[in-house]
């Protein structure tokens, strides 16, 4: 009964979207107050609808409801309560759900916190919000139905939910990147109202950046919380694998990233209008292609769901009608406008210019190596695959202008910029960079010429620059008590995010170059040494789960010079209803280093293959990701994006 | 022309020059990481129509169904090699040392990268197979049509000793 009433909810959800999508938009062109009045209580009802269905959902998971076609395939009666519930959106249907329950909650937000908004932007924008929504709940409704049930025969038992999601990261990774996903949703819809609209003037950018803002502070923790989960569930240690479906998140970060830097031009400067609006365009077009790649089953990756064309088909339609008809509608609307503003070639507009470059040309360089295999297989020039070393060597040329640009920008003014006055601050932030990097390797006793020599550089370059600049920036107010108070939220959040890219720097250099792997044979009572560790093997034993057996291996490890550093517990489970295997890596984590361990296979001799990894500064990237949301959320409490707009009151009358 | 038109005209060139530039170098650094995909059969044979048959000391992929049997370990290391094949019976070795993955079986389509050491041995660097049971590489599942695919499951013996005892 409840899966039926979900169903239901969700076929409302879909009649709210339509009305939203049709009758605000027509009014903002007639003219008619009621119509646009409207657009407001239509994205509550349509998000209240989606959630009654999606609490429909799991209600039918947690009571172990296999009547439901998709709870029989995702879950079982073994699994604790908590997976039961984010066995939820552990399947392609499941999580199309809650893709859908969170475009409609910003469509909600977007209504509830746009009171400073004129009407007519209000109604278009959530209009537009109202279109999206149309297409993914269609979608979800007709081609990925979560409700569908398996009467009149239905299991006993369910199949169980994929062991690899069974993890705590997997209960917020998936939800906190639909938010960054979707929330780019909103961007579009701005950049959309103001096309409609023709006007592009600084207040618009203002509405659009906290929103942009928001969305990308999802999309990078989502992004972060899924590089540790990896590194952590997959059992060989790695952080980042440039996976086709890693790579349909980055690119959307990538751009989202260019449109925050554009943002704050088309803010401040009134210029690069036309550009952020295409960046707004692109940043939502690439989410979606994003989630075609993922659901159609054309990449083959550890994440991508079971292949289905039909909704490849669907998808790919919505896709191109969402990129082909914004497109249109730039095209015949951008041509009119005009950047008045005048800026010299030293000037902070250049700056982000450059920001922008090497932003997109990343972008460019993911989007190349994901679609190439395609192309290539599609050509009939046979299957392929793009070896990592491609994007490393990309991202390593590109990322040296990049930082090196990052610490010179936050110092560079708007409009003009003289060389003179940057000269001995620039100096300084030189000369402190090569102290920290140099000093840094000296510490660790390894001073060559190597990557982790120019990513220290260039982590010290970025970090020191931000914190120098903001000290500046300051002293300017008069006293530094004085300007800790003046200075906008919005540039604390900046220093902060650039520190994070700093600090991630340094922490990719670091593991990249000083990490030792080994993978051994051992048997009990066995020590293998590595950098300056000693890992002994004391015991391996069976495993006893509640949904899973297995082994266990109980290895100590201790430094060199005999001083006990911690005890490590690795598991292999195997669970029993999938038959499948995972490796639970056993990780002793702290800021400068990570022991890591795997079991691997038995081996004939009571022998077990066992991975041992010891990986210097590795926490440091996830740690630059966090402060980089941080930044982006103190940046989003800036005082002035709640400022109510002067001509929200004249639109009303 | 009028100055600010030049201006405009040069920082246009720049521009374009520099993105066809990063083009040029994106496909020239991509064209160095291709590994193009084998089967036993195609490594032998060759390749296509020309029949093309990879150089020793190329990085290519290698595709296909462990044969049964076939597998087998140093007892003091972690080398182990192993046969692949295909529906052509053409049988190509491989060879590696660490861990492979949890679900490597013998029957079961797995891929194998790495750098051709001659005619039918690979000395891989990393050995794939997808964290699913009834899983098998598409390009494997493509090139093996002939082959019935035997879910592990199905299999007599369980190599690995985990399974041994029954989990």
């Amino acid at each position: 009964m409840i899966p039926e009433l979900g169903q239901l909810a969700l076929t409302f959800a879909l009649a709210f979207s339509i009305i939203l999508g049709i009758v605000p938009l027509l009014g903002s062109f007639t003219a008619n107050e009621r119509a646009l009045l409207v657009a407001k209580p239509l994205a509550s009802a349509m998000f209240v609808f989606t959630l009654i269905a999606f609490c429909a959902l799991s209600w039918a998971f947690y009571h172990d409801d296999f009547t439901v076609l998709n709870v029989a395939n995702n879950s079982s009666s073994l699994l604790p309560w908590y997976f039961k519930l984010t066995a939820v959106w552990g399947s392609h249907e499941g999580s199309m759900l809650m893709w859908v329950m969170i475009l409609a909650l910003w469509t909600a937000a977007v209504g509830f916190y746009s009171k400073g908004l004129p009407l007519l932007m209000q109604g278009r924008i959530l209009g537009v919000m109202g279109l999206i929504n149309i297409g993914f709940i269609a979608f979800s409704l007709f081609m990925s139905n979560p409700f569908e049930r398996t009467l009149p025969f239905f299991p006993v038992e369910g199949s169980d939910l994929n062991p690899l999601l069974q993890d705590y990261g997997m209960i917020i990774h998936p939800p906190l990147l639909y938010m960054g996903y979707v929330g780019f949703a909103v961007s579009f819809a701005f950049a959309i109202a103001a096309l409609i609209g023709g006007k592009f003037d600084s207040t618009w950018a203002r509405w659009a950046r906290p929103w942009t803002l928001a969305a990308w502070l999802f999309l990078t923790l989502g992004i972060m919380l899924g590089s540790w989960w990896a590194y952590k569930e997959l059992g060989w240690g790695g952080w980042w694998f440039w996976d086709p479906v890693e790579n349909a998140s980055f690119m959307p970060w990538l751009v989202g990233t260019a449109l925050i830097h554009s943002l704050a031009v088309t803010e401040k400067r009134g210029t690069f209008k036309s550009w952020t609006v295409l960046l707004a365009l692109g940043a939502f077009s690439l989410s979606l292609l994003g989630a075609f790649l993922v659901r159609s089953g054309v990449l083959v990756s550890v994440h991508s769901f079971a292949a289905d064309p039909e909704r490849g088909v669907f998808l790919l339609i919505f896709l191109l009608i969402v990129i082909g008809g914004s497109l249109l509608l730039y095209a015949s609307r951008m041509h009119s406008v005009r950047s008045q503003a005048r800026y010299e070639i030293f000037s902070r507009e250049v700056m982000l210019w450059g920001n922008n470059v090497f932003l997109l040309t990343a972008t460019l360089v993911v989007l190349l190596g994901t679609l190439f295999p395609l192309v290539h297989k599609e050509l009939g020039l046979g299957s392929i695959s793009i070896g990592e070393p491609f994007f490393n060597q990309m991202f390593y040329y590109l990322n040296i202008p990049f930082a090196l640009l990052l610490g010179l920008g936050p110092w560079v003014r708007w409009k003009q910029q003289k060389a003179a006055p940057l000269l001995k601050p620039m100096a300084l932030v030189a000369v402190f960079s090569l102290v920290v990097a140099l000093g840094t390797m000296a510490a660790t006793q390894s001073i060559t010429a190597n990557l982790a020599l120019l990513g220290l550089l260039l982590g010290a370059w970025v970090g020191v620059s931000a914190l120098m600049e903001v000290y500046q920036r300051l002293q300017q107010f008069g006293s530094l008590s004085q300007g800790v108070a003046k200075l906008q939220a919005s540039h604390y959040g900046m220093t902060i995010a650039h520190i994070g890219f700093a600090v991630m720097i340094v922490g990719i250099a670091m593991t990249l170059t000083y990490s030792e792997e080994r993978d051994v044979r051992m048997e009990i009572g066995d020590r293998v040494v590595l950098a300056g560790y000693e890992f002994e093997l004391q015991d391996v034993y069976k495993l006893n789960g509640p949904n899973y057996g297995g082994e266990a291996a109980e290895l100590d490890v201790r430094r060199i010079d005999g001083t006990y550093v911690t005890h490590l517990h690795a598991e292999k489970r195997e669970y029993t209803i999938q038959r499948m295997m995972m490796t639970e890596a056993a990780i002793h984590a702290r800021l400068s280093r990570d022991l890591y361990v795997s079991l691997g296979e038995a081996l004939p001799g009571n022998a077990w293959a066992i991975r041992v990894y010891v990986k210097p500064f590795v926490r440091w990237i996830w740690l630059g990701g966090l402060l980089m949301s941080l930044g982006a959320l103190i940046a989003l409490l800036d005082k002035r994006y709640r400022r109510k707009s002067p001509n929200a009151e004249a639109a009303h009358a | 022309m009028q100055p600010r038109r030049k201006k405009r005209l040069l920082s246009m060139v720049l521009v374009l020059g520099l993105i066809a530039g990063a083009i040029g170098a994106m496909l020239f650094a991509l064209q160095q990481n291709i590994n193009l995909f084998y089967t036993p059969g195609q490594l032998i044979q060759g390749l296509g129509e020309g029949k093309i048959k990879p150089d020793v000391g190329q990085r290519l992929r290698l595709g296909g169904m462990v044969v049964p049997g076939s597998v087998s370990r140093d007892a003091t290391s972690l080398k182990v090699s192993f046969d692949l094949t295909d529906d052509s019976g053409e049988i190509a070795t491989v060879e590696f040392e660490g861990i492979l993955p949890d679900l490597f079986r013998e029957g079961q389509g797995i891929v194998a990268q790495g750098v051709l050491k001659n005619a039918t041995v690979l000395a891989a660097t990393e050995v794939l197979a997808k964290h699913d049971e009834e899983y098998m590489p598409p390009e494997v599942a493509e090139a093996l049509k002939g082959i019935r695919h035997v879910p592990p499951s199905q299999l007599p013996v369980q190599p690995t000793a985990t399974n041994s005892y029954g989990g």
